[in-house]
C-alpha cells in the first residue's frame, strides 16, 4: 500500500471520535468459563462486541479468540491488558484492519425457482465470488467468504429475490506480521521466561507486531 | 484447565510418590491440602452441599481451627481481615446457593483491594448441575467478575492440583480472591491420591515479570532531575512486603511521600518524610502539591478516583513514574512517563541504588506550611474540640495516646473511617485494615475478628459507625462463641454521617433517609455476653477507652459524638485535588 493510499484508508476507517475497527487476538487455554471471563471485560465497560470467534490455533490445546470491536486506541489497549491479566490467557494482540488478513463466511438461502427465473445463478457466482453449496428443487444455498462489505453486497443483490435465510460467521483473522505462537509458547512453558516475553511491553516502541 | 506443564508436574509427582498414596475422600484430600499450604484458621458456615467437607473437618480439629461465623459475608470479611493482618491467605468455607451468594460482597471487596483469599464452596452433585436443584446456583458465573480466578471441581482427582493453583494464584503477583466450587460427589469420592505438590508455575500466568533495568534507569534519571518530586504510595508496598525497601528509597532520595488509605502504615506515621494522606479527605498539602510536583513517583497505587479527584486537572504538570506489579494499572487512569512493571520489592532497591541522595528542604517546607494551615483550621479543632459535643477526632487522639500507635485499627466505611485514617497513628505495617476500594459498610466487625486471628498478639480495635455496625452485628455471636478479643468502638452520631454530609453540602441539606436509629448497643453486646459501656460526655471518654483497651477479652464501647460534624478537608466530587476545601 502506498503512503497516499494508507492515509486515505486511515481517513476512511477512523471515525470522528477516533474510533475504528480493532481485531483482538487472544491466545488462551481451552477452559470452560474463560469465554465468559473475557466477555465480561467488555460488558463491564458497556462495549459492544461486533464479532467473536473461538477456535483452535496453530498449537494443539491452545485456543484462539478473535474479537472485533469498534473503539479508540486507548480503550482497546486497556481492554487488551485486562484480558491478558486473566490467569488462563497467554497472550493478547490487537490490530487495525491494515495489520491483518481477515475473512468472514456468509451463507444465503434463496428460492431456486425465484433465482432461476429472474437472475442467472452463474452471474451471481461470478459477480460475488459465491459458490453454490447446495442446489435443491426448492432452494439453493450460496456461500461467500470475504469482508463485511462483500458479503453485504450479495445480501443487497438477493433481496429482490426472496432471501429466505442469511447468516454470517464471526471474523477470523491472521496477523500479517505474526510469526505464530510456537516460539512464544516455549517461553511460557519455561519456568524463567526470557526477556522477549517479559518485556515491559507497553514501553516497547520498536516492535513490529503490537502487543501492549 | 489441563495444561501440558501441569500434566507433567502431576505425572512427575505421581511417579515420585507412588509409594505414598493417600486413600481417602475428596474432602479429606482437600483438608490435607489446606494443611500443606500452611492454613491454620478457616472461617466458615456449613450447609447441605458442603457437608462431606465438614464431616471430614470433624477429624481435623487439632490441625485446623474452624471459626463458625454467623453469616457467610461475615466469614469472608473475617478471612479478609485475617489476610490483611497476617499477610497470609485467608480461607473461607460456604455451602452452595445462598451460602455462596453471600460471599459475593466480600469477593468484590477482596478483588478491588487485592486481598489473597481461597474460598471453598460446596455445590450440588455434578449430575444435578443445571437442573435448578435445591440450593443450586451458578456460583462460578456469579463470581467471575469478582475473582482473580475460579474453578468448579466435579471430580476429586482434580482437587489437589486445583487447590495448589488456587493458593499460588491468590498470593502471587497482584494478590486476589480465588474461589473453588466443589460438587458434593467430588467431596465424597473415594480415591487414591498422590502426595500434595505445591504450584509454582502456570504457563499462562506471569505473576512477576523480570525487571528491565533500562526502565529503572529512566525512572532514576527523571527522579534525579526533579526539583519537586513527590511519592504516592499504596498497598502495593505492603502486599510486596517491601516496607524496608521503600523506607530505604525515601530515606536516600529525601522525597516527601503521601499514602492512599490502603497504603497507610507501610511506613510509620511519624516518619519525617510521611506527609500524610491523599485523596478526597486526605491532607491539605499532599492534595494541593500534587498539582505542583514536577515528578510524581507512584508506587503500588492505582490512581483511584477518590485519590485523583477530577482527572483532567490532576497532576498535569508532572511527569509520572509508575511502579506496579500489574501492567494493566500502568496508564490506566494517569499516563506514565516511565512505567516500571515489577514487584516493588525488586524494583525499589534497584531504584534506590541509582537515585541521588537529596534533602529537598524547600519543597518539604511547603508541605509543612500547608500542614500548619490544616492543623490550625481543621486538625486542632477536631482533636481538641472546645464545644460540648465530642468529635470522632478526639476519640482517635485518645486511642493514639493509650495505644501509642501499636494497635491494629480496623474500620468500617464512612465518616469514622476517614477520621480514623486521617488521625490514627501507626507504628507498624498491616495495622490499618479498611475497605478501601469497595467501601463495604458492614466490613468492620467481621474483619476485626479475622484480624485478631491474624495478629493475635496485637490489640485490635474495630472502629465502626452506628450505621455500619447494624449491617453485620450478627458477628457478635462469633465473638461470643470463639472469644476473639476485639475491641469494638461504635462512634454514634445517629446519622448515616457521610451521606448526610454530602446531603448537607451538595443537596441543600435535604436529609433523605440518613436519620438512622439504633438499638441499645450496650444491651445488645451484653446479650451476647460481651462487656460493654457507653460514653456521652467528654469527662468520661478517656477512662472508658482505657477500660475498653485494658479489658481482657472483647469489649464494646459506644461513644456518642456530634451529630452533624463533617469530615474536612474535602475534595468535592468532580473537583480538582488543588480545589480541596478546608471547611
Amino acid at each position: 500500500m502506498s503512503t497516499e493510499d494508507k492515509i486515505k484508508y486511515t481517513e476512511d476507517t477512523v471515525d470522528l471520535e477516533g474510533k475504528q475497527e480493532y481485531t483482538i487476538t487472544v491466545y488462551a487455554e481451552n477452559r470452560i468459563g474463560l469465554l465468559n471471563r473475557i466477555a465480561i471485560i467488555f460488558s463491564k465497560r458497556k462495549i459492544n462486541i461486533e464479532s467473536l470467534n473461538s477456535s483452535a490455533s496453530e498449537i494443539e490445546g491452545i485456543h484462539r479468540f478473535n474479537i472485533v470491536i469498534h473503539e479508540g486506541y486507548e480503550v482497546v489497549r486497556k481492554l487488551a491488558r485486562q484480558i491478558e491479566k486473566q490467569i488462563e490467557v497467554l497472550k493478547v494482540y490487537f490490530n487495525t484492519n491494515e495489520e491483518i488478513i481477515w475473512q468472514e463466511l456468509a451463507l444465503y438461502k434463496v428460492s431456486t425457482d425465484e433465482i432461476a427465473e429472474k437472475v442467472t445463478v452463474e452471474r451471481l457466482l461470478r459477480q460475488y465470488g459465491a459458490s453454490a453449496v447446495v442446489i435443491r428443487k426448492d432452494y439453493t444455498v450460496f456461500a461467500v467468504t470475504g469482508h463485511r462489505e462483500e458479503t453485504d453486497a450479495l445480501v443487497k443483490a438477493l433481496e429482490p429475490y426472496e432471501l429466505i435465510e442469511f447468516v454470517r460467521s464471526a471474523r477470523v483473522a491472521i496477523i500479517k506480521d505474526s510469526a505464530g505462537f510456537h516460539e512464544k509458547l516455549k517461553e511460557f512453558e519455561a519456568f524463567e521466561p526470557g526477556e522477549e516475553l517479559v518485556e515491559n511491553e507497553f514501553l516497547e516502541k520498536g516492535q513490529k507486531i503490537f502487543t501492549m | 484447565m489441563e495444561t501440558a506443564q501441569d500434566t507433567i508436574q502431576q505425572n512427575e509427582a505421581k511417579a515420585e510418590t507412588s509409594k505414598t498414596l493417600f486413600k481417602g475422600t475428596g474432602s479429606q484430600v482437600l483438608l490435607n491440602g489446606l494443611i500443606e499450604e500452611g492454613v491454620t484458621t478457616i472461617f466458615g458456615y456449613p450447609g447441605g452441599a458442603i457437608m462431606p467437607i465438614y464431616d471430614a473437618l470433624y477429624d481435623y480439629a487439632d490441625k485446623l481451627e474452624h471459626i463458625l461465623v454467623r453469616h457467610e459475608q461475615g466469614g469472608i470479611h473475617a478471612a479478609q481481615g485475617f489476610a490483611r493482618a497476617s499477610g497470609e491467605v485467608g480461607v473461607v468455607f460456604a455451602t452452595s446457593g445462598p451460602g455462596a451468594t453471600n460471599l459475593v460482597t466480600g469477593l468484590a471487596d477482596a478483588q478491588i483491594d487485592s486481598t489473597p483469599l481461597v474460598c471453598i464452596t460446596g455445590q450440588v452433585f455434578a449430575h444435578l448441575l443445571g437442573t435448578d436443584a435445591f440450593q443450586e446456583t451458578d456460583v462460578i458465573n456469579i463470581t467471575t467478575p469478582v475473582t482473580k480466578w475460579n474453578y468448579q471441581v466435579t471430580d476429586a482427582k482434580e482437587i489437589q492440583e486445583v487447590l495448589a493453583k488456587a493458593f499460588y494464584i491468590a498470593k502471587s503477583g497482584r494478590p486476589g480472591p480465588v474461589l473453588i466450587d466443589i460438587t458434593k460427589n467430588a467431596q465424597l469420592q473415594l480415591e487414591e491420591f498422590p502426595e500434595y505438590v505445591k504450584c509454582n508455575h502456570i504457563r499462562s500466568y506471569r505473576p512477576k515479570p523480570k525487571v528491565r533495568v533500562e526502565y529503572i534507569e529512566q525512572a532514576a534519571e527523571l527522579i534525579n532531575s526533579a526539583k519537586k518530586p513527590f511519592i504516592l504510595f499504596g498497598q502495593g508496598v505492603i502486599l510486596g512486603k517491601a516496607e524496608e525497601e521503600f523506607k530505604a528509597f525515601i530515606n536516600k532520595s529525601g522525597i516527601p511521600a503521601a499514602w492512599t488509605i490502603m497504603g497507610e502504615g507501610a511506613i510509620p506515621t511519624s516518619h519525617p518524610l510521611n506527609v500524610g494522606m491523599l485523596g478526597m479527605h486526605g491532607n491539605y498539602g499532599p492534595n494541593v502539591l500534587t498539582n505542583e510536583a514536577d515528578v510524581i513517583i507512584a508506587i503500588g497505587m492505582r490512581f483511584d478516583d477518590r485519590v485523583t479527584g477530577r482527572l483532567d486537572k490532576y497532576a498535569k504538570q508532572a511527569k509520572v513514574v509508575h511502579l506496579d506489579i500489574d501492567p494493566a494499572e500502568i496508564d490506566k487512569n494517569v499516563k506514565a512517563e516511565v512505567g516500571v512493571w515489577g514487584d516493588c520489592k525488586e524494583t525499589l532497591p534497584l531504584l534506590t541504588n541509582l537515585v541521588n541522595e537529596n534533602k529537598h528542604e524547600d519543597w518539604l517546607a511547603k508541605f509543612r506550611q500547608y500542614n500548619q494551615e490544616e492543623i490550625d483550621q481543621v486538625i486542632t479543632p477536631e482533636l481538641y474540640p472546645t464545644g460540648d459535643e465530642m468529635t470522632m477526632g478526639e476519640v482517635l487522639r485518645n486511642i493514639n495516646e493509650i495505644c501509642g500507635g501499636d494497635a491494629v485499627i480496623v474500620t468500617d466505611v464512612g465518616q469514622h473511617q476517614m477520621v480514623a485514617c486521617r488521625y490514627a497513628k501507626f507504628n507498624n505495617t498491616r495495622s490499618n485494615i479498611t475497605s478501601g476500594g469497595l467501601g463495604t459498610m458492614g466490613f468492620g466487625l467481621p474483619a476485626a475478628i479475622g484480624a485478631k486471628y491474624g495478629a493475635p498478639d496485637k490489640t485490635v480495635i474495630a472502629i465502626i459507625g452506628d450505621g455500619g455496625f447494624q449491617m453485620t452485628p450478627q458477628e457478635l455471636g462469633t465473638i461470643m462463641q470463639f472469644g476473639a478479643a476485639v475491641k469494638i468502638l461504635i462512634l454514634n452520631n445517629r446519622f448515616l454521617g457521610m451521606v448526610r454530609q454530602w446531603q448537607q453540602l451538595f443537596h441543600d441539606k435535604r436529609y433523605s433517609f440518613v436519620n438512622i436509629t439504633s438499638p441499645d448497643f450496650v444491651a445488645l453486646a451484653k446479650s451476647y455476653y460481651i462487656e460493654a459501656g457507653k460514653v456521652d460526655e467528654r469527662a468520661n471518654l478517656r477512662q472508658a477507652l482505657e477500660t475498653m483497651i485494658n479489658h481482657e477479652g472483647s469489649y464494646l464501647l459506644e461513644v456518642m459524638v456530634g451529630r452533624e460534624n463533617n469530615v474536612f478537608p474535602m475534595v468535592p466530587q468532580g473537583m480538582s485535588v488543588s480545589e480541596i476545601r478546608l471547611k
